[in-house]
């Protein structure tokens, strides 16, 4: 779990972000967010975790596909409106492309028991992926002005009330994130009194 | 699948523009609502049709939304796709971006940074909990262990994901799990 110690870079050209950002969504099965971790933090460097932690926070509240809110608020904060359009026609075009192709021949291979078992393989692997990204992404929180006792507390219940519970995440989401939000606002103000 | 006239088009479209904006947490979660819609109250898709529509979009590379666009494809064709992922992303699109200016120019107020500090936790947690669910959704210890096993290499190695995805395939067709 080193931390990277390679300065962070930006992309150079709408044409970089587009082509890094379809590379990136060709390498996703089963969800993007792990690779798109990977990718942008590790390989290209375009983000700290820290930062990427930010983002997809944001792309986690608001509405919308996570990683496809994300790939426009990454190509929006490089490069401008063009920028968002052009992460955001990276993340979704060519396997939009693929994917309808793939429907098209559906039929074909929806009998066959070896795609059948290929498919829950991946699948597994796919929910394992994620599970390694949260690993990977945890130590973000040590600088947190929350401290680490409020972070695990809130952490744990987010998971217990989603993961165990199945509470709807229209509940969990706005009750605990006002409660850490109001929280972090109390600590972050006794450190800097306005 | 069939054609579609401009009045259900619109309907569809208009449908699908609402949906998006319940969708926290991810397109998927709208899933049942879709459900409902498309199968329950107009009967665009058989049952069958909406399962394997989740299907596909898991077996082909790119985000998880895309299982919207198979879902329309499979309703009205082409046009069908269009209606449903542009309905989809429109709204969200729009308001990713909006937020996303929004916050940038004032990174400095203490509200955001409040807001990034608390969210940092729940973010964590939320996708733990999405691993966690993906993976209840299919018992069995060979199907466990290969999850823990992808979750480690992840976490722990530089591995390439998509080594960990084609062993994920390759067990899967194999019948070991």
């Amino acid at each position: 779990m080193e931390q990277e110690s390679r300065p962070l870079a930006r992309p150079a050209s709408l044409t970089e972000l587009f082509t890094a950002f379809t590379a990136l969504a060709l390498q996703g099965f089963g969800g993007v967010l792990a690779v798109a971790q990977r990718v942008l933090c590790e390989e290209r460097r375009w983000l700290s975790r820290e930062e990427f932690i930010e983002i997809l926070a944001v792309g986690q509240v608001l509405p919308g596909p996570n990683v496809v809110n994300m790939s426009l608020m990454i190509g929006d904060r490089f490069l401008g409106w063009r920028g968002a359009l052009a992460a955001l026609a990276g993340m979704v075009s060519v396997p939009l492309v693929i994917v309808l192709l793939l429907a098209a021949a559906y039929t074909e291979f929806a009998q066959n028991p070896a795609v059948a078992g290929a498919l829950k393989g991946m699948g597994a692997v796919a929910a394992g992926m994620i599970v390694g990204t949260a690993l990977k992404l945890a130590p973000v929180v040590r600088g947190n002005p929350m401290g680490k006792t409020a972070c695990l507390l809130l952490a744990g219940a987010a998971f217990v009330g989603i993961a165990l519970l199945h509470w709807p995440l229209l509940w969990v989401l706005p009750i605990l994130g006002l409660v850490a939000c109001a929280y972090a606002w109390i600590r972050v103000s006794r450190k800097e009194p306005a | 699948m069939s054609s579609i006239s401009l009045a259900d088009w619109l309907q569809l479209f208009g449908h699908f523009m609402l949906l998006s904006f319940m969708a926290i947490g991810g397109a998927i979660v709208i899933a049942p609502e879709m459900h409902r819609l498309m199968v329950t109250q107009t009967g665009m898709l058989t049952d069958p049709q909406f399962s394997a529509s989740i299907a596909i979009a898991q077996a082909a590379p790119g985000p998880n939304v895309l299982f919207v666009a198979v879902m329309g494809y499979q309703a009205a064709g082409l046009a069908g796709a269009a209606a449903t992922m542009i309905g989809i992303m429109l709204p969200s699109s729009t308001l990713a971006f909006a937020a996303s200016r929004w916050s940038q120019a004032r990174q400095d107020w203490r509200a955001v940074r409040a807001f990034k500090a608390g969210m940092a936790p729940l973010t964590i947690a939320l996708l733990l909990a999405t691993g966690w669910i993906l993976a209840a959704n299919t018992p069995g210890w060979a199907h466990l262990l290969l999850t823990v096993g992808a979750a480690l290499a992840v976490w722990r190695t530089r591995i390439h994901l998509l080594i960990l995805i084609a062993a994920g395939a390759v067990v899967g067709a194999l019948g070991w799990i």
